[in-house]
């Protein structure tokens, strides 16, 4: 794709014949002849659908404790339980669990928290960030304030709030199933700060930019200018930091759960399986840690190529 | 540019004052502190007593403007956990910290830039793909499975490092540092490989995508035409001009650095600022807790302040764009 | 009860091979949490206790069994004549880590001290009116009536120096009110095995061996330094362990216990805790907002209970989730207590369909939803042991809903007034090793002074008055009666829901040989050194 060379006539062209253009030719061929792109899309697809079919895939359902087995706990992968008979693909949890349902449910919730938390925490860093950027003054002020008290405050910390309020307002038969909703909460506000600040840092750079100076000039107003013009151009810091931050998001939550408020261990995300299969480190029960943690590791892997690949082939002065 | 520092820092002391409003909102709900200041013998009526004493039955803003009278006068109370003085407390354990997150923040910018470079300029070679993917299976582990990981490598079986604690320390001062002796810098390894690698994958991708960007830039591009050696050009205006977002980047993860201190600091038993946060929300040790709340957000805002100042050294077009934003 | 000195010891000093005890041997000790202040009478919890224990020492003390022994006071008594009297000997030519020599002053002074408000001691004294000097080396404890139980609580009031305190002007226990720390925080001076050297709380503490302890030569003391590291993570623990950082550790994880055990050069002690496990339930007829079911309590019928204690598999409990480290019981008492018998402590078998119909009796055919809270960092294991349970119940139609949480804030939901958990599960421990202790916090009628951790709001008139008659009945073998009525009452009642006993595991090297202390407080003074 040529060089946009950004003039007030060029931008000005209607986007929707450009992004099919884009989606024709250059992206598409683009994706053809990667095979870095191919491997992790289809692996990522793969981990996303098993996660969306995990009923239809899985052996038992790991979140209803009515149908474990304690005696069929720490059963090895493969070996059959002395009690039971029965075998397990994965093995065992001390719990009983089957670990192959586990890490099936287990990467439904952490993709879930993942996408969710970073989809809400992008999009309101995003327009905070490009409003303190472009309006400047009184605003700018406001948002970067706010945005260092986000800082300021480590996201256990804000998880601790988010949950800490949850209880005093939600009742106590419902927090088990409330913990979802808050954790995509509380990590999305624990993280906004930062796409605010790049996107802010980006925006005072591009909006003394001819291009932008011009179309000011022209009399657009400041929301088509920003979302036009500004807000292509500091995708490209926000795709870095969103794609890392889907893994991140991830690994909040685990973190979360290995200081104490994750996902229940009834309800486990792959996060909550790594944290309690790291107790198994010592004791040759390898498998508790070692699925849901290759599983994690797989899944953050492909994601992130995914996304490093798609950010160098949508922007278009990289290629 | 002084009058913007000035500016900046009132800004600065109401974050302060926001955060101690914030976070002492959200005290009552760690928990009890005197459920567990008491023994199991306590009667009702002792644990009643002993709150009234702390003065946690007042309504929460009474303790709020007790908290913030005494804050300002450097007055933090003594910790409901070890009964010592909470200044006294931040002092001890301020070093230990400092030092942790210095050499990671040091080791995390150093070998990020170092790498991100190396992946830029060779885009395609295996090296940069063995850094790249390297970089993402990092990221995709917990910071506390890498800590254990590490300890199980290096401290069981290899048996080459220390496990816990910081080993043997000197006192200059009131300062402790683990620098001067062997078991000292023996101890911080493994704790500041920890706590950098997360921070030394971030500043490389972001280094590899800034310098990527730059070096399409049309003034790279007029630097080729009149023939500068590509090695110069990478390092002396593609490397300069990638800096601005990865000095904000770095600038604000030695702040997250001091956080994310918390999970490697319990991991390795760290005695620092983090283990001590842990350890006081465990036991819901108000007095510890506000204080370090407000010691973290004080970091942030002077990190920030330095950022924005650095901001206008290193980008000369943003000095007149304050001015511009400022003209509004 | 007075205790015969010259034989105890001679006994002790007959089964103990005595070493040189000159020998240098360093011990590193490492558990999960640090002590939380030097001040003997500062903080009444678990690893304070077994630090503090290393430099201070009370009247009386208890070997690892649990066996009360006279420590700084060689006998004592009842006076025949006044049954509110208790009369101790302090042991002559016992020598403070200063120099100064104990007298009755600091016994005197050191109770006084415990029973202030700033004490956390005051609890286990509440009957005492005063303690007396008579003479030198003889003190009366004087109490409301007739406590045929005090010495038992002796053994929890360690004894510092008078002069010493007043000279640090620390006559009083920290004060959390104040600004300013008090001396004794960080400082110490006791009578006991072991002398301070340095502290860094909660990073390192160093104690030397005292070689003027009044012990010496009845006791092995073959430790000849002692450096204390809390470490708080588990695996970081027990790989300072393996790795040859530490030589002894506590609160080890069970599921590492096989790997050390086959450890080149480590040995695993074992053996029972004095802590049970249990579950309590709101029983009061009050509707409940944690349950779906409207307009009753289904935890107030007995049926409901007894088929909730019924559905649990205990030995499920302690074969997966304990991996052995714990004995099933029926009864929420340790063995060692007074008023334990082999009856109280069976457990019902389980027995899925049974609960299924008694649940049915009570009119819950297809069961009712509820909630229970957990802790996830007090006991061993105790997050999974509330997960297994909750399967379980869900075998007979019971749906829990588990919240588990620190705790700090579990504890609150049970201590609060009215409490705010129906059903939650807590762990018990017996110091004073008797009935009275169980029935006075957990089952007697809450008011300002009793039954502050019944939040089962259990509330029986007779059973309250049984229970109060116990601390003023000297006559053992009415007593013992009495203890036994009142837990056939309560046994029927499936108040609490029993899961275990605790047990305890300690690793070491296996130059030592510590053996497991049923109260988790290691004496290290009886340790010999191979």
């Amino acid at each position: 794709m040529q060089n946009p060379s950004p003039t007030p006539t060029g931008e000005a062209a209607p986007s929707p014949s450009r992004w099919a253009r884009f989606l024709d030719s250059d992206l598409f061929f683009a994706f053809k002849t990667s095979p870095v792109a191919i491997a992790s899309f289809i692996l990522s697809v793969v981990m996303i659908a098993a996660a969306l079919l995990a009923p239809l895939l899985a052996t038992q359902d790991p979140f209803n404790p009515a149908v474990l087995n304690l005696m069929e706990g720490l059963t090895p992968p493969g070996v059959t339980n002395e009690f039971t008979n029965k075998s397990f693909l994965f093995g065992t949890d001390p719990q009983g669990r089957d670990m192959y349902s586990a890490v099936l449910y287990g990467t439904r919730v952490s993709l879930l928290v993942g996408a969710a938390s970073v989809v809400f925490s992008a999009g309101l860093g995003v327009v905070l960030g490009l409003m303190a950027g472009y309006l400047g003054g009184k605003t700018e002020a406001l948002i970067m304030r706010i945005a260092d008290i986000q800082l300021s405050f480590p996201a256990i910390l804000i998880a601790l709030l988010v949950f800490g309020v949850a209880r005093g307002i939600i009742p106590p038969a419902q927090q088990e199933e409330a913990t979802l909703i808050l954790l995509i909460l509380a990590i999305g506000l624990s993280n906004w700060a930062q796409y605010a600040r790049t996107v802010r840092g980006s925006t005072l750079i591009e909006k003394n930019k001819e291009y932008v100076q011009a179309a000011r000039v022209i009399g657009r107003s400041p929301f088509l200018i920003m979302l036009k013009h500004i807000l292509p151009n500091v995708m490209g810091p926000v795709t870095v930091i969103a794609t890392i931050n889907l893994a991140l998001a991830i690994i909040e939550e685990a973190t979360l759960s290995f200081l104490g408020v994750g996902m229940p261990p009834t309800q486990p995300s792959l996060g909550t399986l790594i944290r309690i299969g790291q107790q198994f480190l010592f004791s040759g029960e390898w498998w508790i840690l070692f699925f849901p943690a290759i599983t994690l590791i797989i899944l953050a892997l492909a994601i992130n190529l995914l996304g490093d690949w798609l950010r160098d082939a949508l922007n278009p002065r990289l290629q | 540019m002084f009058a913007y520092a000035i500016r900046s820092l009132a800004q600065g002391l109401l974050v302060l004052v926001a955060v101690a409003f914030i976070s002492f909102s959200m005290f009552r709900f760690v928990g009890d502190p005197v459920a567990n200041m008491v023994g199991q013998e306590a009667s009702v009526q002792d644990r009643q007593e002993l709150a009234e004493r702390l003065g946690l039955t007042d309504p929460w803003p009474v303790q709020f403007a007790r908290f913030m009278g005494n804050a300002v006068k450097g007055e933090f109370g003594v910790s409901y956990r070890q009964g010592r003085k909470v200044s006294d407390l931040i002092k001890e354990r301020l070093p230990a910290t400092v030092e942790l997150a210095v050499l990671s923040a040091a080791f995390a910018t150093l070998f990020g830039v170092l790498f991100g470079v190396y992946a830029a300029i060779n885009r395609t070679g295996l090296g940069s793909n063995i850094i790249m993917t390297g970089s993402l299976v990092g990221v995709s582990l917990p910071t506390f499975l890498i800590g254990i990981g590490l300890i199980f490598i290096f401290s069981v079986e290899l048996r080459w490092l220390p496990s816990f604690g910081r080993g043997e320390t000197v006192k200059l001062g009131w300062w402790t540092t683990g620098l001067l002796t062997e078991s000292g810098r023996k101890s911080l390894i493994l704790p500041v490989l920890t706590l950098g690698f997360f921070q030394l994958t971030l500043i490389m991708r972001l280094v590899r995508a800034e310098m990527l960007e730059v070096m399409r830039a049309d003034f790279i591009r007029f630097a080729r035409a009149r023939g500068i050696p590509e090695r110069a050009i990478q390092l002396r205006h593609a490397l300069r001009n990638t800096l601005v977002p990865v000095v904000t980047i770095a600038g604000l993860q030695l702040g997250s650095v001091i956080a994310f201190a918390i999970v490697t600091e319990t991991v390795f038993q760290w005695p620092g600022l983090g283990a001590l946060f842990v350890n006081a929300v465990q036991f819901a040790d108000v007095p510890v807790m506000a204080a370090y709340l407000m010691f973290v957000a004080a970091v942030f805002v002077v990190v920030n302040l330095t950022v924005d100042l650095l901001y206008f050294l290193l980008d000369p077009r943003l000095r007149s764009g304050a001015k511009i934003a400022k003209g509004h | 009860m007075k205790v015969s000195k010259t034989s105890l010891w001679a006994a002790l000093i007959a089964t103990t091979m005595l070493v040189g005890a000159a020998e240098a041997r360093t011990l590193k000790w490492a558990r999960s949490g640090d002590s939380l202040t030097l001040d003997p009478h500062g903080q009444n919890e678990g690893p304070t206790t077994a630090l503090n224990g290393h430099i201070y020492e009370a009247l009386t003390e208890r070997d690892h069994t649990g066996k009360l022994l006279p420590a700084l006071a060689t006998s004592w008594r009842v006076l025949p004549d006044d049954a509110k009297v208790w009369e101790f000997k302090i042991r002559p030519g016992v020598k403070f880590h200063d120099g100064s020599a104990l007298t009755a002053d600091d016994v005197v002074f050191s109770y006084q001290r415990a029973m202030q408000p700033t004490s956390d001691f005051k609890g286990l004294l509440t009957d005492v009116v005063e303690a007396k000097k008579v003479d030198d080396l003889t003190v009366h404890i004087v109490t409301k009536g007739p406590n045929p139980l005090l010495v038992n609580n002796t053994q929890q009031i360690h004894i510092m120096s008078k002069a010493w305190a007043e000279k640090h002007n620390a006559t009083k226990a920290q004060d959390f009110k104040n600004k300013e720390e008090n001396h004794s925080v960080r400082n110490a001076n006791g009578t006991g095995p072991y002398i301070l050297v340095s502290r860094e709380p909660d990073v390192k503490t160093v104690m030397k061996r005292n070689d003027n302890y009044w012990g010496k030569g009845a006791v092995p003391h073959g430790i000849s330094e002692i450096i204390y590291t809390p470490i708080k993570q588990d695996a970081t623990r027990v790989a300072a362990l393996l790795s040859g950082e530490i030589d002894f550790v506590q609160d080890v994880p069970v599921q590492d216990i096989e790997r050390l055990k086959s450890g080149k050069g480590l040995r695993i002690n074992s053996g029972p805790e004095n802590r049970t496990i249990f579950f309590g339930m709101n029983v009061s007829k009050d509707d409940l907002k944690s349950d779906n079911v409207e307009g009753k309590n289904p935890f107030a019928d007995k049926r409901v209970r007894q088929a909730m204690n019924m559905a649990i598999n205990r030995s499920a409990i302690q074969r997966v989730v304990m991996r052995g480290e714990s004995v099933p019981t029926g009864v929420i008492m340790p063995p060692f207590v007074t008023g334990w018998t082999k009856e109280l402590d069976a457990a019902p078998t389980t027995d899925v369909a049974a609960a299924k119909k008694l649940l049915a009796d009570a009119g819950y055919p297809n069961g009712f939803s509820t909630t229970l809270h957990c802790p996830n960092d007090r006991y061993v294991n105790d997050e999974a042991i509330c997960q297994a349970a909750v399967g379980m119940w869900g075998q007979i139609g019971i749906k829990v809903n588990l919240v588990s949480q620190s705790k700090s804030i579990h504890f609150t939901l049970i201590q609060k007034n009215p409490p705010e958990t129906d059903f939650y599960l807590v762990g018990w421990g017996v110091p004073t090793f008797d009935s009275h202790y169980i029935f006075s916090f957990l089952y007697q009628t809450r008011t300002g002074s009793a039954g502050s951790w019944n939040a089962t709001r259990y509330s029986d008139k007779d059973v309250d008055a049984k229970i109060v008659s116990l601390t003023t009945e000297t006559n053992i073998e009415k007593r013992n009666a009495t203890i036994a009525d009142i837990w056939k009452t309560l046994k029927d009642e499936a108040i609490y829901l029993p899961v275990h006993h605790q047990s305890l595991s300690y690793a070491m090297k296996d130059a030592f040989d510590i053996p497991v202390d049923v109260s988790n407080t290691p004496k290290l003074k009886s340790v010999a050194v191979k």
